[in-house]
């Protein structure tokens, strides 16, 4: 496309077009009612002048007679810049005035006419037009008096004249204005798709230029600049999921494969087959529990599991939740407790239930009591984990608390990333994916996974919006908790 | 999902076949995956037919008498929910189990809302399937529905939540009592782990721990403490079994 091209396409310029033809049509409006007037006005006074003198000579005629009114129309006919007087006899005869030729018929005609004219003093060729009235006299005579129209015509003239300059400054103006505000909007608009351009053949950290007028094409820009903020946010997760998956993948991958190997070189007896075997599918699956969590942590932070939301008492999850791992924390030496509120969400309560029985099983897996100095056990509650359902303000708060060890503030961030697992837990089974999980279920309901301190223990909250409109009961917050969170 | 260990063939066989002869219908276009799961329910003494497409599935599903219908969810021709729906149109009510390689929680309740009886995500153990299929053949049966559940000695009322084993009255929890009763519902079948997950407590997804083999072993110190005979069998490898004597 040529640059002309370009420039007369752009919306700017198409506007500046409507703008430019609504504002010629305008003003050539005003002009035709200016112009209008000018004639009515020129034509009335013509009239009133007309009519004056006819009505003067008829009564000079009337009282003094045909001789007294020849007289005075030759005298008036002499006059600079005179009207036009005639005076016919009643067989058409002219015997005063100052008009040479007429339009025929127009003598023939009583009342106003528009006629072509020549004065009997005329030397050129040339017709005027006048405006005259013709009257009647008695016996038969008749009198026109009229005027020249040039004055008339001149008037026109210069109107018509201002028209034409006016609509040519209009569109010479519009036409410069449009082109300027087209260039200026594709001069940005240029930049613009110029950096789309370079960031879609790979470079995603550049951004388009913003300028400072606040204006429409600013907030394009600031918005699209959100959105390659959002993207290479997205593809920085996804390269790190992928790296992850590499390394997480392999290792066990590595492991079968290697075993399967170490079997098939070993000729042992159906049982070391068998066992090998067995270790195999056990591997395998772990590999595929490991797959399948990260699958739904990647459909949570896509947000495709959006459509399965529906309204339900967060506290139910937690009851639930309490009841199922009951029984396998008594095992494990320790007690499990839940305290519930009311707390109406709008939530996909597969996601919530899971996103809550890992947090569960961490709390069973790491929130075993350390033994303090000389083997006496920190407090009374020790072993003793919190699942807890409460409403602070607009948001639902679903908390395990544990007395474990917790986790150090500085690798509070850190084991939310996926497969990360701290070095104090590696001797315990898992894939390291329970908490990405989780804060990505948050993540998903617009709320957020919080690692705090529970002196001592951990203290991991789900922070999910509550339902709007169900019940505007806030509870007060429960004061024997730990309230501190990271 | 919870993935069981390897499955010993050879004893589920013995717990289940002689119980009733299936005939199944396998709609799966993965030759290999197909073949493999013909021979394994042949060799547990079912009858299983293979199709290959949906088209012909839907075909050899309408004019054959089949127990449950084996459906993957992708096939040629006609998809595997394609299908049940047709099939649910024409009044068929065989009991479809589908299988997918789509594992997630909608797309499980998209295959049972267009009319499956059950969802397996891929990949499966042979045991979980069988458990499963051999379920779903039982509730076509329909005696399930009895309020009295009897195995040995072990009685259950639904109606009024008594469970005793023979002349002792047992107290149990409520949960204890819907797993208990899951369980003698399908007494004589294996029950996998994660069907006990799904049907007793309603959640779909694969805990990293073993917590319902604590709410086994709770339920079993009830039922089967002190008395001579046990009723709750573990079946290494697929799940758990409630039957009065092991063979």
């Amino acid at each position: 496309m040529t640059a002309f091209g370009k420039l007369v396409r752009t919306t700017a310029f198409r506007l500046t077009l409507v703008y430019l033809f609504l504002f010629a049509m305008f003003a050539a409006s005003l002009l035709a009612y200016f112009a209008w007037n000018t004639r009515r006005l020129i034509t009335e006074e013509i009239t009133q002048t007309v009519n004056a003198e006819t009505s003067e000579i008829n009564e000079l005629y009337g009282r003094r007679g045909l001789r007294a009114l020849v007289l005075a129309i030759e005298s008036r006919a002499l006059r600079p810049g005179a009207n036009l007087y005639l005076v016919t006899t009643p067989t058409g005869q002219a015997i005063a005035g100052n008009v040479g030729s007429l339009a025929p018929g127009v003598m023939a005609t009583r009342g106003w006419s528009e006629t072509a004219y020549r004065r009997i003093e005329d030397a050129d060729d040339r017709d005027h037009r006048a405006l005259v009235r013709v009257t009647e006299l008695e016996n038969g005579f008749r009198l026109l008096i009229g005027r020249d129209l040039a004055e008339r015509r001149r008037l026109f003239g210069i109107v018509a004249k201002a028209a034409q300059w006016s609509i040519l400054i209009v569109v010479v103006l519009g036409l410069g204005g449009g082109v300027f505000v087209a260039r200026r909007v594709l001069r940005r608009i240029d930049a613009m798709s110029g950096t789309a351009h370079r960031i879609m053949t790979g470079d995603l950290s550049e951004r388009l230029p913003v300028g400072r007028s606040g204006d429409e094409l600013d907030r394009l820009a600031e918005n699209l600049n959100a959105m390659l903020e959002r993207i290479e946010a997205l593809m920085a997760g996804l390269k790190e999921v992928t790296d992850n998956i590499a390394h997480d993948l392999k290792t066990p991958l590595t492991r079968l494969r290697n075993r399967a190997e170490e079997a098939l070189a070993k000729s042992g007896c159906e049982a070391d087959y068998r066992a090998a075997l067995e270790r195999t599918i056990e591997e395998s699956d772990g590999l595929i529990r490991t797959f399948n969590a990260l699958l739904m942590i990647a459909r949570a932070e896509s947000g495709q599991a959006r459509g399965n939301m529906d309204d339900f008492d967060a506290a139910e999850v937690a009851g639930g939740i309490h009841e199922l791992y009951e029984p396998l924390a008594e095992d494990d030496g320790m007690t499990l407790k839940v305290k519930c509120e009311p707390t109406p969400v709008h939530a996909n309560r597969e996601l919530i239930s899971q996103a809550l029985a890992n947090l569960v099983e961490n709390a069973i897996k790491y929130g075993k009591p350390v033994a303090q100095t000389g083997g006496t056990v920190v407090s009374m509650d020790s072993g003793q984990i919190l699942i807890e359902a409460r409403r602070e303000g607009d948001q639902v708060l679903l908390s395990v608390t544990d007395r474990g060890p917790g986790i150090p503030e500085a690798d509070r961030k850190h084991v939310v990333e996926r497969f990360v697992r701290l070095e104090a837990s590696r001797t315990q089974p898992g894939s390291g994916l329970g908490l990405s999980l989780a804060a990505a279920v948050a993540t998903l309901h617009g709320g957020e996974l919080r690692l705090g301190d529970a002196h001592p223990g951990l203290v991991a909250t789900l922070v999910l919006p509550a339902r709007v409109g169900a019940g505007d009961r806030v509870a007060p917050p429960i004061p024997d908790v730990p309230q501190k969170v990271a | 999902m919870r993935l069981p260990l390897a499955p010993c063939l050879e004893k589920v066989t013995s717990l289940t076949a002689a119980e009733r002869t299936m005939r199944l219908l396998i709609i799966e276009d993965d030759r290999e995956s197909a073949d493999y799961l013909v021979k394994a329910f042949r060799e547990v003494g079912h009858i299983a037919d293979h199709a290959a497409d949906g088209e012909e599935g839907l075909a050899m599903a309408e004019s054959g008498d089949y127990d449950v219908l084996v459906v993957d969810r992708m096939l040629p021709k006609r998809d595997g929910l394609s299908l049940i729906g047709a099939l649910r149109d024409k009044g068929n009510t065989a009991p479809v189990l589908i299988l997918s390689a789509l594992g997630q929680v909608d797309d499980r309740i998209k295959g049972l809302r267009a009319g499956g009886d059950d969802y397996l995500p891929k990949p499966y153990s042979f045991a979980e399937l069988l458990a499963r299929v051999e379920v779903l053949s039982r509730r076509r049966g329909g005696p399930a529905e009895d309020t009295l559940y009897r195995v040995g000695d072990l009685e259950l009322d639904r109606l009024s939540h008594r469970v005793a084993r023979g002349k002792d009255e047992l107290t149990l929890q409520p949960r204890e009592f819907r797993l208990l009763e899951y369980l003698m519902k399908h007494a004589g079948q294996v029950v996998t782990r994660t069907m006990l997950l799904e049907n007793v407590w309603d959640y779909h997804f694969d805990p990293q721990t073993n917590v319902i083999d604590v709410h086994i072993s709770r339920l079993r110190s009830k039922i089967d403490k002190g008395f001579e005979r046990p009723l709750l069998h573990t079946i290494r490898g697929a799940g758990y079994m409630i039957r009065d004597g092991i063979r």
